[in-house]
């Protein structure tokens, strides 16, 4: 008779997680954070039509990294379970915490349960009146969820962009200078020079009625870019 | 609701009412009243005059306020005219109740579908989306439940102004220049007829739309006429290249004030 193989608990587990790891550091990194005129997503993304960003419902956006079919998947979900709320209900009855808590059980039903876990790690995001009242809510691929101040960093080199973004993060600085803030980390990070086509901007507008989400197209990514030059001082100068 | 793997896979598509269907079938638009609604209407308030007409740079789309439940004034205020999406409005008639249901499932659907593919629908596509919610009002269209509804929006590929009819049983029928639904409509469409012309500018489009309302209101009494008492004017959009905008109430408040002056003593309107 053979002897079943045991594996603990904590070593299933742990090689689920290193596992899941594996597959998100592969990506490319991806930057929410509020700014003065909302909350700002700037995504290494070099394709224009599959997005790592998108609206899910008025105020409420995503943000993505990992495996595109996965978080696709779960976006869509998103969308759909914002939709049916908010008609079944009310409009404002869609929250960026109900839906960042759906999302964390879904992702650890997935975690345990399936034969693998999802290699994602999404970041929810809610527009306030003013810097101080934004929701980011992280979710890794395990189903934890984190309430974040302001700023959150995914993918490949999230730790590098996080470091380099904390320190001295103004939430309340002006769109530009919180774009080029997030470019100059995301390409510090990476070891490569970002322009306004490797990107993917979008801009959860505090000032906009109802849908509050806007693409921010190539020309006006360039155009802000492009400011720093002028001024002389790019952030990498101001941080030395 | 918590899991959302139940969302994730399945039929739908980008479809949100395919998505009710499946989820909360209750929640479609008229489904409460289910087999058991008894032949014969009952009394419910219903909407009435809805004119639409093409202009230079779209369409134009206006409505009468009033909501009427057999001889009695249901509603002074009521809104009958809605932006669909950015680049549409669709106008009601019929039974309000489900009519607004109906309008708020469509503003939903196009939603939905820009957000889930990131592109709009074409304008055909919207217009067939309403055609087929229309389709499935048919079973309370025959107990009197009737909703007809007009859409009108900007077509992005073609660059003009387009407008869209139905009748109940989803027919969906592109209309040349202008078009009035309602029980007002026979009177509406008279005036359109006589004050229409190719490309007029969107404000002359707005004015003949207030004044084939007018004209609507004089024959029908299901009809709102001007309320300068209260300060109440119909409901009128304008979709250009742009945006759907509302004409603001000060804008309709001299239109409507010149107009009933031009009528005074002067029932034919002539100018």
């Amino acid at each position: 008779m053979t002897i079943p193989m045991y594996v603990s608990p904590e070593q299933f587990m742990k090689d689920r997680a290193d596992y899941a790891r594996k597959g998100i550091a592969r990506g490319r990194s991806v930057v929410v954070l509020s700014c003065r005129e909302g909350i700002l997503f700037v995504a290494e993304n070099p394709s224009s039509s599959l997005h790592k960003v998108s609206e899910i419902y008025d105020r409420i956006g995503f943000a993505a990294v990992g495996k595109y079919t996965e978080f696709e998947h779960l976006r869509v979900a998103g969308i759909r379970y914002a939709d049916l709320r908010g008609y079944s209900y009310d409009r404002s009855d869609v929250t960026a915490r109900a839906l960042a808590n759906a999302y964390a059980q879904t992702l650890g039903q997935v975690f345990t349960t399936e034969s693998k876990p999802y290699e994602v790690e999404i970041t929810v995001a809610q527009v306030g009146p003013d810097p101080a009242a934004d929701q980011l809510y992280r979710l890794t691929y395990d189903g934890s969820v984190s309430d974040e101040p302001g700023l959150v960093a995914m993918g490949g080199a999230a730790e590098g962009v996080a470091a380099a973004l904390a320190d001295g993060f103004d939430p309340t600085a002006p769109l530009d200078v919180a774009l080029r803030r997030a470019v100059a980390g995301l390409a510090r990070a990476g070891g490569r020079e970002l322009g306004a086509a490797d990107l993917e901007v979008a801009l959860l507008d505090r000032a906009r009625p109802r849908r509050a989400f806007r693409r921010i197209p190539g020309p006006e990514v360039e155009t802000h870019l492009a400011a720093a030059d002028g001024s002389g001082t790019t952030p990498t100068d101001q941080e030395g | 609701m918590g899991d959302l793997r139940s969302l994730t896979h399945g039929a739908g598509g980008s479809s949100f009412t395919e998505l009710l269907r499946q989820q909360a079938p209750h929640l479609l638009p008229g489904a409460a009243l289910g087999e058991s609604a008894v032949a014969g209407a009952p009394e419910l308030p219903h909407g009435t005059t809805i004119v639409a007409l093409t202009c230079a740079d779209g369409v134009v789309m206006a409505g009468d306020r009033r909501a009427t439940m057999g001889n009695v004034i249901a509603s002074r205020d009521m809104e009958k005219v809605y932006a669909a999406d950015d680049y549409s409005v669709v106008g009601i008639a019929g039974t309000a109740g489900i009519a607004v249901e109906l309008v708020r499932l469509l503003q939903v659907e196009l939603e939905h579908y820009e957000k889930i593919e990131g592109t709009l629908l074409s304008l055909e596509g919207k217009a067939n989306r309403l055609s087929a919610m229309i389709r499935g009002n048919l079973g309370n269209a025959f107990r009197g439940l009737s909703v007809l509804p007009v859409l009108a929006g900007y077509d992005l590929t073609a660059r003009q102004g387009r407008v869209f009819s139905y009748d109940l049983a989803g027919g969906c029928y592109e209309e040349a220049a202008h078009h009035s639904i309602g029980s007002g409509a026979f009177f509406a469409r008279g005036a359109l007829k006589k004050l229409w012309r190719p490309a007029l500018a969107p404000e002359d489009a707005v004015r003949v739309a207030v004044e084939a309302l007018y004209d609507a209101a004089d024959d029908d009494s299901a009809t709102g006429g001007p309320d300068l008492g209260r300060q109440i004017w119909p409901t009128c959009a304008v979709v250009t290249a742009d945006c759907t905008r509302f004409v603001p109430a000060p804008d309709l408040e001299r239109i409507v004030t010149d107009l009933v002056a031009a009528r005074r003593d002067n029932p034919g309107g002539a100018r």
